[in-house]
């Protein structure tokens, strides 16, 4: 008790000393950085199992593209359970200043029956009793903004009219924004035959939602899973919505992933200030032992110090995750829930593990050096000086560290490749820097001393160097790549579209609407725009073999095969379409019955020349052969379909039709003349879409750069520790310059040349890393032409040189204004 | 060099020490003085005070008649690179720096234009001139202490201050090192004033002074 009071004491001094900042930082950051994703993907996880029913708004969901067969519901009834059905699809809303794209929700009553709608009055928020009123429809904020309008003024949709009776703010089955791009319109399903929406061809969701106790819902689900036929599926409680599982699984993945880098960079500003630790009390360890002290009581002296500190900077990590986690649930959380539970007790525990692990891990080696110091110590020097610690000596904590990174890698082969990865990017940045040291070392005998002295340290502390430059390095590589490489790359890719590419898609058409559309846009100068046929069909088999989404591997093959596809029948070959095997049927043969399909789907369904396709479209089954594989352009934003068949073939079955067109700016009002004439076309303006996609990728993306951060921020500390540990030596060559004369302007100059030059080595590792990081994404992964940025090297040159120069001049600056023989006097 | 009423006060437990006592010395151009006393009487104090490398509690320094402490750090500073040399008993080379680097230091901080001329000149002289491109800790230590003398002249000082510059040398490389210093400082005219315990090496030197008690008595 006496040793662990007498630790703490010291501690205490250590601290006021100064000894143990940088580490302490360091770990707190890391360890903040590894909770607050932790304490996020904590919050979202509970929120899919514990709450998984308000995510339903149902304790059971039958999903399907197309409406169920009567018998479930009796069942359902005869159980003793009331189902309430649900409607989603997309379609336009017109109001008096204008139109827009939205996803309709026509509920039942009862529904929700798990959770709570919420609506705002001008009360303020509040629950919803019930749906809306037949003739009312509830709108959300997003969608009142665009149509410019407010609770009581009226909106069209369809063939009826409606009056907006409240602001929808909450639906508890929401979650998953991620996968409803369009705003929300929630309507009463008893209005649903006055707007005529529902045709051929509509992309209908239809969810039947049932609740009841475990018991019954488990009888009901074994009675209903042999009886479901294609498309329809059973969405429980324990599935917990699998898509959002699994993107939170990836996501969370690699936000842990992220975080652990800063780990990493912890665990060298551990090794940097442990070995100064080791350095520092030898002596003291030394008088210890020769005033009787033994081995394990001045091991158990400093262990005790460490745990200490461990415990305290692990804890107040855990504080700081805490707070970010908020950060990230404001960024990411309504993405997946729409509210999300407190987080739990279990991150704080990985914290303390994590955080304790990683000190103990790379500090224990050195205060077992310190242990064994002998006494003599005191008298010969040269004596007992402990060896130096080679990466053997941390295999614990490298352990420790790999164990963490291939446990939330969660797979081996995933932290292996990780694993390759950073080593691959650590060795490589180390060789670079050794490469670019020793290019620089001639240089010196061509400048000013200022410039000498500071290469001349550069080189001479070449190992610390190089660990700096790799340390500030990798945290700026990641900050590069997401910001500017990122930028890069998506203007690249715009920069391939060609120009007035259609920008405007309308779907739902139908066949009696196909004369008066095409005048209507032929009388406003849009003659060109063609419109193509579109019949949804399910693929039953290839070659009289029955198509299973378990045959296939691939998520999105398997979906494919799940719903409907967009077959088109034509008689000429588009001109964005080239033939790659087999042959176009032509006008001649268009009576005959042949299937032409794109050749990537090919490729993925495993569909060659000469195979027999079966679809069923609208209940009736037929087969045909594939004549031909064609490729597609589909960065040219046409109207294409996957597979293509003769006339003859589908030209019998309901049918919509489609057509894109390219809608030059501020010539909207045409749209809203069209959906006013023709109320039931839904109009995607893919601009507007691409920008809903990338708001939601800048969200996603300021996460991770928000996780970098402190990646970056343990870099930091990382390299004010090595730049502390060399302090001293720094002092003692300021002061001996000083005796020879130098002005406190060259003294600066050449501290700050030697951190210029790192700073310089860390922007040119950053850079040449993001450059071919962003080289090989966009070449191998987009397949975009590649531009060198030259503001990317402008942006790492300047980021490493004031980084590096402002942690050096922080942790240096007292060296300049001390009598050198104080300086001398204190430290010899 | 005339130092008047020189006092250096240190703050020590509860209470100061005071460890120079009011003290007046003048050096003529020219002489070789050897500072004499116990361990922890002060000389090494006077003699940084003497250049200039720390500051008085009271009292004043006067060199070719400027008074070191009416100037800031950075004019003490230019006037040692003038006038002063300074050898230390632990060396303190600059280990990034080779040998010939070393010596070019104190030339290139005062901006002299044929600073490495000038240190191959004296480093040839104190033997090293096989040793240029050598890094501190590939040299012995009495060639360490002999690229510190070097460094010292480079500049052909009108005062050098040398602390035990032996101190840390056996003694057959220690009598190396003091022939080397007193024949450089014959040939440079230069002023010399050292901190020793070697009574030997005092005895070579035209005037000893002897410092107890914070006050310095001339010794025979």
């Amino acid at each position: 008790m006496n040793l662990l009071r007498l630790s703490w004491r010291m501690l205490l001094r250590e601290w006021r000393a100064g000894e143990l900042h940088a580490l302490t930082f360091a770990l707190l950051i890391a360890v903040g950085g590894v909770t607050a994703v932790g304490f996020f993907t904590d919050r979202v996880n509970q929120a899919l199992t514990t709450e998984a029913s308000q995510l339903l708004a149902a304790d059971l969901v039958l999903a399907a593209d197309h409406e169920v067969s009567g018998v479930f519901l009796s069942e359902a009834r005869r159980r003793g359970m009331t189902p309430v059905r649900i409607l989603t699809f997309p379609s336009m809303v017109l109001s008096a200043t204008g139109s827009q794209l939205a996803e309709i929700k026509a509920v039942a009553p009862g529904y929700p029956l798990r959770g709570e709608l919420r609506i705002q009055s001008p009360q303020g928020e509040r629950n919803a009793e019930g749906i809306p009123e037949p003739g009312t429809v509830w709108l959300d904020q997003r969608l009142l903004a665009q149509l410019q309008i407010a609770p009581g003024d009226s909106l069209e949709l369809g063939a009826a009219r409606f009056r907006v009776g409240a602001v929808l703010s909450f639906e508890p089955d929401r979650g998953g924004d991620m996968f409803s791009i369009a705003p929300r319109l929630m309507m009463n399903a008893q209005d649903l035959p006055a707007t005529a929406l529902i045709q051929p061809g509509s992309r209908v969701s239809y969810r039947t939602l049932l609740a009841g106790t475990p018991r019954e819902i488990a009888a009901f689900r074994a009675w209903a899973a042999p009886r479901l036929s294609r498309g329809e599926k059973l969405e429980g409680v324990s599935d917990g919505r699998p898509e959002i599982r699994s993107a939170l699984e990836r996501g969370g993945k690699f936000l842990n992933l992220a975080a652990l880098t800063s780990l990493i960079l912890a665990a060298v500003a551990i090794v940097l200030s442990a070995r100064r630790f080791l350095e520092r009390h030898l002596d003291g360890c030394a008088v210890m032992r020769c005033t009787g002290a033994s081995q394990s009581q001045v091991f158990r002296l400093y262990l005790y110090q460490f745990l200490c500190l461990g415990v305290l900077a692990s804890l107040a990590g855990c504080l700081l995750g805490y707070g970010a986690q908020w950060v990230l649930a404001r960024q990411l959380g309504g993405l997946i829930a729409a509210s999300l539970p407190a987080p739990s007790w279990l991150p704080l525990a990985y914290g303390l593990l994590t955080g304790l692990a990683t000190l103990l891990g790379f500090a224990l080696p050195f205060l077992q050096r310190l242990k064994r110091v002998p006494p003599l110590w005191v008298l010969r020097r040269e004596l007992g000086r402990p060896q130096r610690l080679n990466l053997a000596g941390f295999a614990a904590g490298v352990a420790a560290l790999l164990a963490m990174l291939l446990w939330q890698a969660g797979e081996i082969r995933l932290g292996l490749y990780v694993l390759a990865g950073l080593a691959a990017v650590v060795v490589g940045a180390l060789l670079l820097t050794h490469a670019l040291i020793w290019l620089l070392a001639p240089l010196r005998r061509g400048v000013g001393v200022t410039w000498r002295y500071g290469l001349a340290s550069l080189v001479r502390r070449r190992h610390a160097s190089a660990s700096q430059v790799v340390a500030l390095g990798l945290g700026l590589t990641a900050l590069l790549l997401l910001t500017l490489v990122r930028g890069d790359l998506l203007h690249s890719w715009q920069s391939t579209l060609p120009l007035h590419a259609p920008n405007r898609f309308v779907i739902n058409i139908q066949p009696d609407q196909v004369q008066p559309l095409q005048s209507f846009l032929a009388s406003r100068g849009m003659a060109s725009a063609a419109l193509f046929p579109m019949v949804r069909g399910r693929l039953l088999a290839i070659n009289g073999r029955a198509v299973s989404a378990a045959d296939y591997e691939e998520d999105r093959t398997r979906r494919l095969v799940e719903r409907e596809f967009n077959l088109s029948w034509a008689e000429q070959l588009q001109g964005d379409n080239q033939i790659v095997a087999g042959r176009w049927w032509g006008k001649n043969h268009a009576a005959t019955a042949q299937w032409s399909v794109e050749e990537g789907i090919a490729r993925n369904l495993g569909i060659r020349l000469g195979d027999k396709l079966t679809y069923q479209v609208a209940g009736q089954s037929f087969s045909a052969t594939v004549t031909s594989l064609r490729k597609v352009d589909w960065d040219s934003f046409h109207v294409n379909f996957f597979v293509i068949a003769t006339p003859a073939l589908l030209q019998g079955y309901p049918a919509s039709y489609i057509t894109a067109f390219y809608l030059p700016a501020g010539d909207e009002a045409l749209l809203d003349g069209m959906v006013k004439a023709f109320p039931n076309l839904t109009v995607i303006d893919v601009a507007a879409l691409m920008n809903q996609v990338r708001a939601m990728m800048e969200r996603i993306v300021s996460t991770v750069e928000f996780v970098f951060l402190f990646t970056l921020a343990a870099g930091l500390m990382a390299l004010y520790a090595a730049i502390a540990a060399t302090r001293e030596e720094r002092m003692v060559e300021a002061a001996v310059m000083r005796t020879l004369g130098a002005s406190g302007r060259q003294l600066l100059l050449s501290q700050l040349a030697e951190f210029i030059l790192i700073g310089l080595l860390a922007g040119i590792v950053s850079a040449l890393a993001a450059t071919g990081l962003g080289y090989a994404l966009a070449t191998r992964v987009f397949h975009l032409p590649y531009q060198l940025n030259p503001w990317l090297w402008v942006a790492a040159l300047a980021a490493g040189v004031l980084g590096v120069t402002l942690a050096g001049w922080l942790g240096t600056r007292g060296v300049l204004h001390q009598p050198p023989l104080q300086t001398l006097g204190q430290l010899g | 060099m005339q130092a008047s009423r020189l006092s250096r006060q240190v703050p020590a437990g509860d209470g100061v020490l005071t460890i120079l006592h009011g003290l007046e010395l003048e050096i003529a151009s020219g002489d070789s003085v050897a500072i004499l006393g116990a361990s922890g009487s002060g000389k090494s104090t006077l003699l940084g005070l003497l250049a200039g490398l720390d500051l008085p509690t009271s009292g004043e320094v006067h060199i070719n008649g400027v008074n070191l402490f009416a100037l800031d750090e950075d004019g003490r500073a230019a006037l040692r690179g003038r006038l002063i040399g300074f050898v230390f008993q632990s060396f303190q080379l600059l280990p990034a720096l080779t040998a010939l680097e070393n010596v070019m230091l104190p030339l290139e901080l005062a901006g002299a234009a044929s600073a490495r001329e000038m240190a191959l000149t004296v480093l040839h002289r104190v033997g090293l001139g096989e040793r240029l491109h050598h890094y501190p800790k590939h040299l012995s230590g009495g060639e360490q202490q002999r690229v510190a003398i070097a460094r010292a002249f480079a500049t052909q000082p009108k005062l050098l201050l040398a602390d035990e510059p032996t101190g840390n040398l056996d003694s057959a490389t220690g009598a190396r090192i003091i022939d080397l210093l007193f024949e450089l400082n014959r040939e440079q005219g230069t002023t010399l004033v050292l901190v020793t315990h070697d009574a030997e090496l005092a005895a070579r030197c035209g005037r000893r002074l002897r410092l107890v008690d914070g006050h310095l008595v001339e010794s025979s």
